[in-house]
């Protein structure tokens, strides 16, 4: 378990003290995926260092293993960090070493037998997909396969937490998918703990059991992913809903369906876990007396359930439309008229 | 044929001060190579936010380093007489050449190896850090073999820089080349003599050219 209280993180600067984590009490449980997401400079890198010690907190303690990071050295602190790993969004591999050789490194810190090692690295570049590519140096790799031997490296002195640095910033799309994928497998395989700071509500949304939302130092909201996207309270954790749940064009066709029918309501409807596979507006449309007609859908899979959301005008008598609305409540599902298209 | 083109070459005393050369130019490079390199290391991880920053040491070392670097060679030659004296016991022969030649390239080279240094991704260091590596093993298993090619083609560079000062040092009686070239080349007026010892040092110099830049590339994995 990591256990975060009233931790506080300034630095000194030309300009006085800046603040970069701002009293943050947060605990993470064993074998859960955590995410953290922020934008550049709400103080998540800084978060994540403290929590392998390479920054120490100004005050509060930090909890991980039952071993106070804040306040151990030495040889203890080092001690730990075989079992807190980290991987970076740079990948930070060394160039002068070979693939097999970079995922040894780790265990010659940790003072492993050469036999052992071998053993090891074989098991581990196995493990993420990496055969046939022991000899090639980094250079030689893709960005993914950069992150893989990252991952094999993290994963060497088989650490129980593994702290991830914005480790899909620097990857395409598909390549971020392939990587989340296998950090799932390792965390459902391994049981480790895995905390990931992250701009990219995607990846939240994608392997994220809880998230905290930071800004400015501060984690201004947290839960389990499901409930932040169902109702999302800050008004940044409301931007990064929308990076997943809006398309692009989104607010175009919205404005544009609000002038076309100044008369009709558009109404967004919120659908969470097996709601999402009910067909809900068939019977709305057969058992009251109205039209629907769907303007955007969009269904985002996250790791406790489906979410999704649908925005439809219904049309009909305002009698007959508030019944329809009051159905959908019952039903279970959440509903929102839009009055203009933010 | 040889005798004809060059009447005045004695091949003997030639091959002497070759000798001598590479021997001073092989011990200063090495001697200059570890020096420099810890001058380097202690200077790149006492500045600041580094692991070691410590401001005393580092402006102490700073300050070592430049003022042995401003000093003309031939100055720091006569300068370091009395200390080459006391450490040696002579000022003459290739042996009372080496601490001039050390003092004088290591603080050059210690530059060289700071900038390579530098130019090593944090992140890496960082990483190395996060696994719970020793400064030791980081010095050893990162700083070293990352900044490899750089160092390697800094150490060439202050080879060849050393082939010129032995042959400064030579002037004032270390022998070697430059010794030969300038007491029995010009001070007696023998033009070949100076030719051919001009013609070796050249060869000196682009043999190890030749091995720094094979080994830079053969390091070179990026």
């Amino acid at each position: 378990m990591i256990q975060l209280e009233n931790v506080v993180k300034k630095y000194k600067t030309a300009n006085g003290y800046l603040t970069a984590v701002n009293d943050v009490n947060l605990s993470i449980n064993d074998g859960e995926i955590f995410g953290i997401i922020g934008y550049s400079g709400a103080g998540k890198s800084t978060m994540i260092r403290l929590l392998n010690g390479l920054e120490k907190p100004t005050s509060g303690k930090v909890i991980v293993n039952g071993q106070n990071i804040s306040a151990i050295r030495g040889k203890e602190l080092r001690n730990a960090r075989h079992k807190i790993s980290m991987i970076f969004q740079h990948f930070n591999l060394l160039w002068s070493r070979t693939v097999e050789e970079n995922i040894a490194f780790p265990l010659e810190i940790a003072g492993i037998s050469k036999a052992e090692r071998q053993k090891r690295v074989l098991e581990l570049i196995e493990l993420v997909g990496l055969k046939g590519r022991e000899k090639s140096y980094p250079s030689q790799l893709s960005g993914g396969q950069k992150q893989r031997v990252g991952i094999a490296r993290a994963l060497a002195n088989d650490p129980e937490v593994l702290l991830c640095d914005e480790a899909t910033s620097a990857l395409d799309p598909e390549t971020t998918d392939a990587i989340l994928d296998l950090l799932v497998s390792i965390n459902e395989k391994l049981g480790l703990t895995i905390v990931l700071i992250t701009h990219e509500m995607h990846v939240i949304r994608k392997i994220c059991h809880r998230v905290a939302v930071m800004e400015a130092g501060k984690i201004v909201e947290r839960g389990n992913v499901l409930e932040v996207f169902q109702s999302p309270k800050a008004e940044i954790t409301q931007k990064f809903v929308s990076q997943v749940t809006e398309t692009a064009g989104h607010k175009e066709s919205i404005s544009q369906m609000l002038e076309d029918y100044p008369n009709d309501q558009l109404i967004k409807l919120f659908f969470v876990g097996s709601k999402t596979e009910q067909p809900v507006i068939s019977q709305l449309i057969r058992e009251f007396n109205v039209d629907v007609n769907i303007v955007h859908g969009n269904i985002s899979p996250t790791k406790s359930g489906p979410y999704g959301t649908l925005i439809v005008r219904i049309v009909g008598d305002t009698d007959h439309v508030a019944k329809a609305i009051q159905y959908l409540d019952v039903q279970g599902i959440k509903s929102e008229v839009i009055n203009n298209a933010e | 044929m040889l005798n004809d083109l060059f009447p005045n070459v004695d091949w003997e005393m030639m091959w002497e001060a070759t000798r001598e050369t590479i021997y001073m130019t092989a011990v200063s490079t090495l001697l200059t190579f570890i020096l420099g390199l810890v001058l380097g290391i202690v200077l790149f991880l006492t500045s600041p936010t580094q692991l070691w920053a410590n401001k005393i040491v580092n402006v102490l070392t700073g300050s070592f380093v430049n003022i042995f670097r401003s000093i003309p060679f031939i100055i720091l030659v006569i300068l370091l007489i009395p200390f080459t004296k006391f450490l040696l016991g002579t000022i003459r022969g290739a042996n009372a050449a080496l601490p001039a030649l050390i003092i004088g390239a290591a603080p050059f080279y210690a530059r060289m190896v700071l900038i390579a240094l530098r130019e090593i991704d944090k992140g890496v260091i960082e990483a190395a850090r996060s696994m719970g590596a020793k400064t030791w093993t980081i010095i050893w298993k990162v700083l070293i073999p990352e900044s490899l090619p750089a160092l390697i083609s800094g150490i060439t560079v202050t080879a060849v820089a050393l082939v010129g000062y032995t042959a400064m040092a030579g002037v004032i009686g270390a022998g070697g080349l430059g010794n030969l070239a300038f007491m029995d080349g010009f001070q007696r007026s023998r033009n070949d003599v100076t030719l051919v010892a001009t013609i070796l040092v050249l060869i000196i110099v682009f043999i190890i050219q030749f091995i720094g830049d094979f080994i830079t590339s053969k390091t070179d994995k990026r």
